[in-house]
């Protein structure tokens, strides 16, 4: 078709080279190949070589065994594992508590009030200091000698606790102290999402009666469909990738009972007594599969979206 | 083509000197000596670059490159340098701790140097540096373990240091009276309560079993060390120990033996510095060994050794070995360890002790009273997987003394899997 409506004898037929000829279709890719280049060494082949050195015996400094499925074996019968894989699925529920607080707060915020740019970067202070200044303060907070917390407790007459001594409540300690900073980081994103609903809706709800829970729950959520999106994946990856809070507020204490996959990986492959690199791979290939459910999620809607529009 | 040739004929003429016995002083030492450490701390840092600079004076054709690591990523960053980019002299720790890389020939056999005089003045932290009857490196210090007891506190209380573990406990019992805890500790490394063990044990079945326990030759669940458990419960359930241990680091639990609320720690020399710091001089803090508890097994200590090696694939090992040889003269070694150096014990049997009170009476107590032997630690006797196993179970058993059945079993199992 095209070649008829273009006449090519009005051409001069230049001897034209090979690129410029494909110019068009070689160009993206010519700008992309960097990117995946290095997507494809620095992801894609460490996958592959995760899954490999999972089916090894190995120290990192002698010669590899190949074992084939005894770490994964292992792992089934590990009690320290299955703790690990408890603790990450209290993280990844508990963790999204930070959703409906973050959006309590950006309601409570939106408003115009004198100062009230002030009052947003308050609340938004916890996500820009970094997670050890964050486990540190928490650390003081809950200890049992002189923390804060049980000076609060005993004024209501409530004993005193040690909550990062606990092995019964001492993952919950963590991820209380979590949620403060995702929190902040989701009312972010609501306080954007909030400027974009559509005060011609409003209006209109307003008319037809809706009001409080009603207006919010018919009208606000569903205009904010996009950041609860974006607030959901961060929150189920910054769950999954639970490491520094219990790194500095219990180092997985009191005797592993608050650590997460991540950390136990971290622990039984690169600590200073680890070097078990096949068991650290076999943990870390699982915490993979556990994240590709939600990756996969993650894809599988944004691709209904692309597509619904 | 010159460099080429020059090395074998310097490595030659090296050779000849040292088979004539002029190697000690005279000899130069030429190229560069590469040295990676993890003596990171401020006065451990100002020792190493202080030995350089000596040894440095001594040798000027030699160009020293030296490197300082922090301590704590030397430990994993070790293993990466090792096989990738040996550098000439390395830090590192005695006993198992070393075994993985002379296992894996990463480390230098130096049983040459240790023939002869070195071997003898060094004599007694030989053991510590042989594997299959050879040595993979030098120490250059090391120190006691024992009991850091407030004096004031136990004159208060009428108390005297305890020598037999019934004395111990009735102290303690004393202390618990008034209202003061009588061990202060922080478990939340884990590594504390490995000393306690340790010493427990050690009291208990004595040396030999516990070196056998931690090489893997003793199953966990033997009657024997439920015994060492059994007397470690005694000390729980009185409540001899602060609360809330686990969410300490040995550090913070210093300020409760400083308050007074508190009256003793089993800990390493290293506790002394902070302890004094926090205001405690000789007439409020003392040192005691740990009490006899079976009357039928010698007394042993626990005395860490911190090592210098030579990495197998070192490029100038005759200024290495001329390092480590300087590292451990008697000289040197006096120098280093004094009090306003690392404060810690010459490894060498000429040099002398620093005039301070802990040093004295630890060096006194390994070198009289510690006929069983010595110990390095818990996590440096056994081998790294089962030490981070079993002080996690430690820990666990010092919280909740009731799981000990299932905690034993837990390490059985691991006992099984990793030797």
């Amino acid at each position: 078709m095209s070649n008829a409506a273009i006449p090519v004898t009005e051409y001069s037929t230049p001897q034209r080279g090979w690129y410029k000829r494909n110019e068009i279709a070689i160009t993206p890719w010519l700008f992309l190949a960097p990117g995946v280049f290095f997507f494809l060494v620095y992801v894609i082949f460490p996958i592959f070589q995760s899954f490999n050195l999972s089916l090894y015996r190995w120290d990192g400094l002698g010669q590899a065994e190949f074992i084939g499925m005894a770490n994964y074996q292992e792992l089934v019968s590990d009690r320290a594992f299955e703790v690990s894989l408890w603790n990450n699925l209290k993280w990844l529920i508990l963790y999204l508590l930070a959703i409906p607080a973050g959006l309590f707060i950006a309601l409570f915020l939106n408003q115009t009030v004198t100062g009230i740019r002030l009052y947003k970067s308050l609340f938004f202070f916890p996500f820009v200091i970094s997670q050890i200044v964050v486990g540190l303060v928490f650390t003081w907070f809950y200890d049992p000698t002189f923390g804060l917390l049980n000076v609060m407790l005993g004024w209501v007459g409530l004993g005193p606790i040690n909550v990062l001594g606990d092995p019964s409540i001492v993952t919950y300690g963590i991820i209380a102290a979590g949620l403060w900073p995702q929190t902040a980081y989701c009312m972010i994103l609501y306080l954007t999402g909030l400027n974009a609903v559509d005060p011609e809706q409003i209006e209109a709800a307003r008319l037809d009666g809706a009001r409080g829970w009603r207006m919010l729950w018919y009208v606000i959520v569903p205009q904010l469909k996009p950041a609860t999106f974006i607030a959901f994946v961060v929150t189920i990856i910054g769950a999954l990738r639970s490491f520094d809070l219990i790194s500095i507020m219990t180092n997985g204490g009191p005797f592993g009972t608050s650590r997460v996959l991540s950390f136990y990986m971290f622990e039984k492959a690169l600590s200073e007594y680890g070097f078990r690199m096949g068991y650290g791979a076999a943990i870390a290939v699982v915490l993979f599969l556990i994240m590709l459910i939600f990756i996969a999620y993650f894809l599988w809607s944004m691709f209904q979206e692309e597509r619904g529009r | 083509m010159r460099s080429m040739l020059k090395a074998p004929i310097a490595a030659l003429a090296t050779t000849v000197a040292m088979a004539g016995g002029a190697f000690a002083a005279g000899h130069s030492l030429s190229g560069d000596l590469k040295i990676f450490s993890d003596m990171s701390n401020p006065a451990p840092r100002a020792v190493m670059e202080g030995m350089v600079e000596r040894f440095g004076e001594m040798h000027p054709d030699l160009n020293i490159e030296l490197t300082v690591i922090e301590r704590e990523a030397y430990k994993t960053q070790i293993r990466n340098f090792l096989s990738a980019n040996p550098p000439d002299v390395a830090n590192w720790y005695a006993a198992n701790r070393m075994k993985p890389y002379v296992e894996a020939g990463l480390f230098e056999d130096i049983s040459d140097m240790w023939t002869g005089e070195i071997g003898e003045n060094l004599a007694s932290t030989k053991g510590a540096m042989t594997i299959d009857g050879k040595q993979w490196g030098v120490p250059y210090t090391y120190y006691q373990w024992g009991v850091y007891y407030r004096k004031d506190l136990y004159e208060q209380y009428g108390l005297s240091e305890p020598a037999t573990w019934e004395e111990e406990k009735a102290n303690c019992q004393t202390l618990l009276d008034n209202g003061v805890k009588c061990y202060t500790i922080g478990t939340k490394f884990l590594w504390t309560a490995g000393g306690w063990f340790d010493y427990l044990n050690m009291r208990t079945n004595g040396y030999d079993f516990h070196s056998a326990l931690l090489g893997g030759e003793i199953p966990w669940t033997d009657d024997r060390v439920k015994q060492t458990f059994a007397n470690w419960r005694e000390l729980i359930d009185m409540g001899a120990y602060i609360d809330n241990h686990q969410t300490y680091s040995w550090q913070e639990a210093l300020p409760f033996m400083a308050n007074g609320e508190a009256a003793a720690y089993l800990m390493g020399n290293f506790a002394v510095a902070p302890l004094r710091q926090a205001g405690l001089d000789d007439s409020k803090l003392d040192f005691y060994q740990f009490p006899v508890i079976n009357p039928a097994v010698e007394l042993a200590e626990d005395a860490p050794t911190d090592t210098f090696h030579i990495p197998s694939g070192a490029s100038n090992k005759e200024a290495a070995k001329a390092f480590l040889e300087f590292v451990v003269s008697a000289e040197n070694q006096t120098l280093i360890n004094n009090g306003s150096n690392l404060g810690q014990l010459p490894v060498n049997a000429k040099s002398g002790v620093d005039d301070d009170k802990f040093l004295k009476e630890g060096f006194a107590m390994l070198s009289g009273n510690s006929p069983g032997g010595v110990a390095q630690f818990f996590d440096r006797d056994a081998p790294a997987e089962m030490a981070a196993v079993g002080m996690e179970g430690l820990q666990e058993f010092m919280v909740l003394p009731d799981n000990l059945d299932d905690i034993l079993q837990r390490l059985e199992a691991a006992r099984q899997r990793i030797y």
